[in-house]
């Protein structure tokens, strides 16, 4: 059964990981969706949190080959319900006055912030879980949207568990 | 075979260890040799080139360090390649940056793909100009990053003898693997004081040795309750040195053994419960105690699609059991019942005090049966040289005894299934990447690893076209590879499949034009000597094995002889063609 599935792998923070990491899923045939990569709470160690599309067999040879990689410190795969997964997007939106309230109340009900306002175009930054964003951006799409750019998600498990 | 060798070697080797430790201060070149020293490395295969001039500077004024000049770099890689193969020990090559660099990339992938413990030095420009495309500048830990099990680019002297030690570390514990180190010019000149760390700490990296009691139990276990069970045995059990563990387990359990290309000596083929190789070209009986097998137990080897056939059809009654080094090799490409992640060493030991004989007893007479009824086999000829003969009379005039390493092709095969090996680290062979170009370098350097004893080259016509120019190296150190041509005017692999596969629709297989190989040889100062038919061939054969240096034999052997058994692409392994249907 293939499922979505996020892995967080502690890295050493070297030149070069990010293609290690990359070049290895590339070459496996493994799908990457997302990958967000960034300092970890020690010095000289990131944190990558990919998401990938998978079956059980997959996601275990994924962990597995990435454990292969000598600058991999450390592979957790992450339980969906236990895990908060966060994405951010900025999404550049045609605007004119006239619509401006209206589309101010629908980023208000997303708790997303208005980061730019230009005469005929507004950004908007939203954070949350991914689903959140693509709904945001499916309301947003009738006014037109000029650009986007999304993180990727990061995620951490719930609690004290250290991944 | 003359060996230039140390001339300050007045000092016993503790106290030449003891002079190598010294903190001195160093330039990176000098840095390099000193580890390499402090490693245990006695040869280093290499090519210079402006990018790695420092470090052959430093070569030119350190009388402990042996370097053989090849005459290509992959012939220095290949060597390398197969000094680890026979030894056990990390080989060793350098070439310049660029296409020095680039020029290593096949060895490396035929190194990394039969887990070859190498570390592999790289020159590149200087640190100041990477990224330039700068002359001879290639990205080389880029390039080799999926052909590597690690690589390191070292951007500050400091780094480079911790770096070096690393490298050996992990080039040759768990899966073994080649790691290459690149050394931009700047650092190979840059000084620092030398610290050699005797211990190192990889965080993360800690490949596991011993293997899980439940899982032993299980295996256990299942050997007390199988008939039919099967060991598939490979190259990790060569690699792991456990080849007497291996018989020590084979003998109580009572379990019929096949050996994979990779893993040919890693048990005596002279034993009753040895099958043979199995696969495309396996014995008729390794390939059908496969499939009727109900346990199968793999050890140190990986369930390659030549050994496999078409996987859905592979051993469909086995409960399979598997031991290896290397985790990501367990289920990836058969469903495992019993995994058994460690050292083959240590896993074999830990069976070895639990096993009780399995109730194999009607198995193993059948097993016998198929041997004496399917053997191996060929039509032999009084008037033509069959190549399967020659192979045969190498291994008879030999003992079975000799350091054996093939190229890629139709020979490979044949010597695989006819010269029979007792001893491990004996049979080299590109298994996994199928390198042609590499049965004729690999013997040099086995035979610079064990100078006393009889190696045997075994090449096609075709690839020993791919590196014959390190006949050079072979004359002028005397080096006494005894190398063969099987010389029948194609590429008879190739050939084989046309015929078979491809309703005989010949496509560019014809090697109008090779060399004659007997003046090729002596043209480098290697004596040749050529055999179209037996008595040629024992003349030939016995003259070469009598020179006391380098000899070649071209043995012209018909162009249309196949390897038999054969497994077609997209059969299962029992669906074999004989040779012999009428
Ligand atoms: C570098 C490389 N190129 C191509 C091949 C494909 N290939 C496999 S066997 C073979 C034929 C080899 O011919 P020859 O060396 O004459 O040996 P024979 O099969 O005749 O014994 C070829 C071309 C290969 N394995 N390696």
């Amino acid at each position: 059964m293939h499922r979505r599935q996020t892995i967080s792998v502690l890295v050493n923070d070297m030149p070069g990981v990010l293609q290690r990491v990359a070049g290895l899923f590339g070459r496996r045939g493994f799908n990457i969706e997302s990958i967000t990569v960034g300092a970890s709470e020690e010095p000289g160690l990131s944190r990558m949190v990919i998401v990938t599309v998978g079956d059980q067999a997959m996601v275990e040879q994924i962990q597995k080959q990435l454990y292969k990689l000598i600058d991999v410190i450390k592979v957790v795969e992450l339980v969906q319900e236990t895990t908060v997964s966060r994405e951010l997007a900025l999404i550049q939106v045609r605007v004119d006055a006239a619509q401006r309230s209206e589309l101010l109340a629908a980023v208000d009900v997303f708790r997303a912030a208005i980061v730019d306002v230009a005469p005929s175009s507004m950004m908007i930054q939203v954070v949350g879980e991914p689903s959140k964003i693509d709904a945001l951006i499916r309301l947003l799409s009738p006014y037109g949207i000029v650009q986007q750019a999304r993180t990727g998600v990061t995620a951490m498990m719930r609690g004290m568990a250290k991944t | 075979m003359s060996k230039p060798k140390a001339a300050s070697s007045s000092l016993d080797a503790p106290a030449l260890r003891q002079q190598w430790l010294q903190p001195d201060v160093l330039s990176g070149s000098e840095i390099l040799l000193r580890s390499l020293l402090l490693e245990g490395v006695d040869c280093v295969f290499g090519y210079p080139g402006g990018a790695v001039l420092y470090i052959y500077d430093a070569m030119h004024n350190n009388p402990d360090f042996r370097h053989l000049l090849t005459r290509h770099e992959q012939g220095a890689i290949h060597a390398a390649d197969g000094y680890a193969r026979a030894t056990g020990k990390v080989g060793v090559c350098i070439a310049t940056s660029g296409p020095g660099a680039t020029n290593l990339v096949t060895g490396i992938a035929t190194a990394f793909m039969d887990s070859v413990p190498l570390v592999v030095i790289t020159g590149n420009v200087p640190t100041t100009m990477i990224g330039t495309d700068a002359f001879q500048e290639a990205d080389i830990t880029g390039i080799t990053m999926p052909i590597t099990k690690h690589n390191v680019l070292v951007r500050d002297v400091r780094d480079l003898a911790r770096t070096i030690r690393e490298a050996f570390h992990i080039a040759n514990t768990g899966r073994k693997g080649p790691v290459l180190i690149d050394i931009p010019k700047d650092v190979s000149a840059a000084a620092t004081t030398f610290h050699y760390p005797e211990h190192i700490s990889i965080r993360g990296y800690a490949p596991t040795t011993l293997p899980n009691k439940n899982q032993i139990h299980k295996l256990v276990q299942a050997i007390g309750e199988a008939e039919k069970p099967v060991i598939l045995a490979g190259g990790g059990v060569v690699y792991a040195g456990a080849h007497e563990q291996l018989l020590e387990f084979v003998e109580k359990a009572h379990i019929p053994v096949t050996t994979t290309l990779l893993g040919l000596g890693g048990f005596p083929s002279a034993h009753p419960l040895w099958m043979g190789m199995p696969g495309m070209h396996g014995t008729w009986t390794a390939n059908m105690a496969l499939q009727n097998c109900d346990l199968l137990i793999g050890i140190g080897a990986r369930f390659d699609d030549r050994v496999t056939m078409k996987l859905s059809k592979f051993a469909p009654k086995a409960k399979i059991a598997h031991i290896d080094v290397d985790p990501a090799e367990i289920g990836k490409n058969v469903p495992t019942a019993i995994p058994c992640v460690g050292d083959v060493l240590h896993v074999l030991k830990a069976l070895n005090k639990k096993v009780k004989r399995a109730p194999s007893h009607a198995w193993v007479e059948t097993i016998a049966q198929w041997k004496k009824e399917q053997p191996l086999r060929y039509e032999d000829s009084e008037t033509e040289l069959k190549p399967q003969w020659v192979l045969q009379h190498m291994m008879e005039t030999t003992n079975g005894d000799a350091f054996v390493t093939t190229d890629v092709g139709q020979h490979q095969m044949w010597a695989a299934q006819y010269y029979l090996f007792n001893k491990p680290r004996r049979w080299i062979s590109s298994g996994g990447l199928g390198t042609m170009g590499f049965g004729f370098p690999s013997a040099i350097g086995v035979q610079i690893a064990h100078p006393n004893d009889i190696v045997i080259s075994i090449n096609g016509d075709g690839g020993m076209q791919m590196c014959a120019q390190e006949l050079a190296i072979c004359a002028i150190h005397k080096i006494p590879v005894k190398i063969a041509v099987i010389n029948n005017r194609v590429l008879g692999m190739v050939r084989q499949w046309q015929e078979i596969i491809y309703a005989e629709r010949y496509s560019h297989i014809d090697l109008e034009g090779s060399p004659d190989f007997v003046l090729l040889a002596e043209a480098y100062g290697v004596p040749g000597f050529r055999a179209t038919n037996k008595a040629e061939a024992r003349v030939a054969w016995a003259k070469a094995l009598a020179t006391p240096g380098p000899a070649l034999v071209d043995f012209v052997v018909p162009r249309d002889e196949n390897v038999y058994p054969m497994v077609q692409a997209g059969s299962a392994i029992d669906e074999m063609i004989m040779g012999d249907e009428r």
